[in-house]
């Protein structure tokens, strides 16, 4: 950090206060692929449970399949991914929580939503 | 999937009478028995099994709109139909705000990927504002069949 003040600084303090705002220096983007292991796919449940746990997070969160992108915040976009089982996705995620955002989230996946095998899975 | 390929003409409601999460069931439950899509000797079942189904976690999935659904060995394909609730009943939904506008699905167990796209063709189109506030705004139940012929016909842009 610079200790003494000079007009310089402050233009380019001021420049860097804009860039946070449009494009936060923290705002890193992580992602990983992950697979829809319940057999009924990723329906109303999961979706649910999906946006619930995204919206915890501060970062953006996106579900990338093949040629869709979506707000993994917002259920009704999930749900139009239409992920059926052994669907591979990407989860993005962008913004000062990013990487712990992507862990709760690709845990999820990884523990298929808590759903077993054998339950109704509607 | 086109709302055409699933939705019960005969059994769209444009003004339901049932104020709570259960009543609003039934009757669309019922509305499915009179139109000839889910036999009466299954009603019973039916209900209690989105009944059930809700218990795991409200399908009201925001903006004013439920998606009340179960598998059922009752039907061979997914039948389901719509249902309007001017005043909007309570269904403990994600965003705790009362619901206008249910989807019901009842689909075979044998086809999940049918339930996937079902709720896909519904949730694609009500991401656009405008439909829903039309379709929560109809008079008649076949103001409600235009709008999903319309969406079919046309995608809704959102």
């Amino acid at each position: 950090m610079p200790t003494e003040w000079s007009p310089e600084m402050a233009a380019e303090s001021r420049e860097s206060l804009h860039q946070v705002h449009a494009d936060p220096p923290l705002a890193e983007t992580v992602s990983r692929e992950v697979v829809v292991a319940n057999s009924q796919g990723l329906h109303a449940r999961p979706a649910e449970r999906l946006a619930r746990e995204a919206r915890r997070w501060q970062s953006r969160i996106e579900l990338v399949a093949d040629s869709q992108r979506v707000d993994g915040k917002s259920i009704l976009d999930v749900l139009t991914l239409a992920a059926e089982a052994g669907a591979r996705l990407v989860v993005e995620a962008t913004g000062p929580d990013a990487r712990e955002a992507l862990e709760a989230i690709g845990s999820l996946f990884d523990r298929n939503f808590n759903e077993h095998a054998g339950s109704q899975g509607t | 999937m086109k709302f055409s390929d699933f939705v019960a003409t005969d059994a769209i409601r444009s003004h339901v009478d049932a104020d709570t999460k259960e009543g609003v069931i039934r009757e669309m439950g019922q509305a499915l028995v009179d139109a000839g899509k889910i036999a009466a000797a299954d009603f019973e079942s039916i209900v209690k099994a989105i009944m059930k189904r809700e218990d795991l976690g409200s399908t009201g999935i925001g903006r004013g709109v439920a998606v009340p659904h179960t598998k059922h060995p009752g039907v061979s394909r997914l039948v389901g139909t719509v249902a309007v609730s001017p005043e909007g009943i309570d269904f403990e939904s994600l965003d705790g705000e009362p619901v206008q506008l249910f989807f019901l699905l009842v689909s075979p167990p044998d086809r999940p990927g049918d339930h996937l796209r079902a709720l896909e063709s519904i949730s694609r189109q009500l991401r656009d504002e405008g439909f829903c506030k039309l379709l929560k705004a109809a008079k008649e139940p076949v103001d409600i069949q235009h709008l999903l012929e319309e969406a079919d016909a046309h995608g809704v842009v959102s």
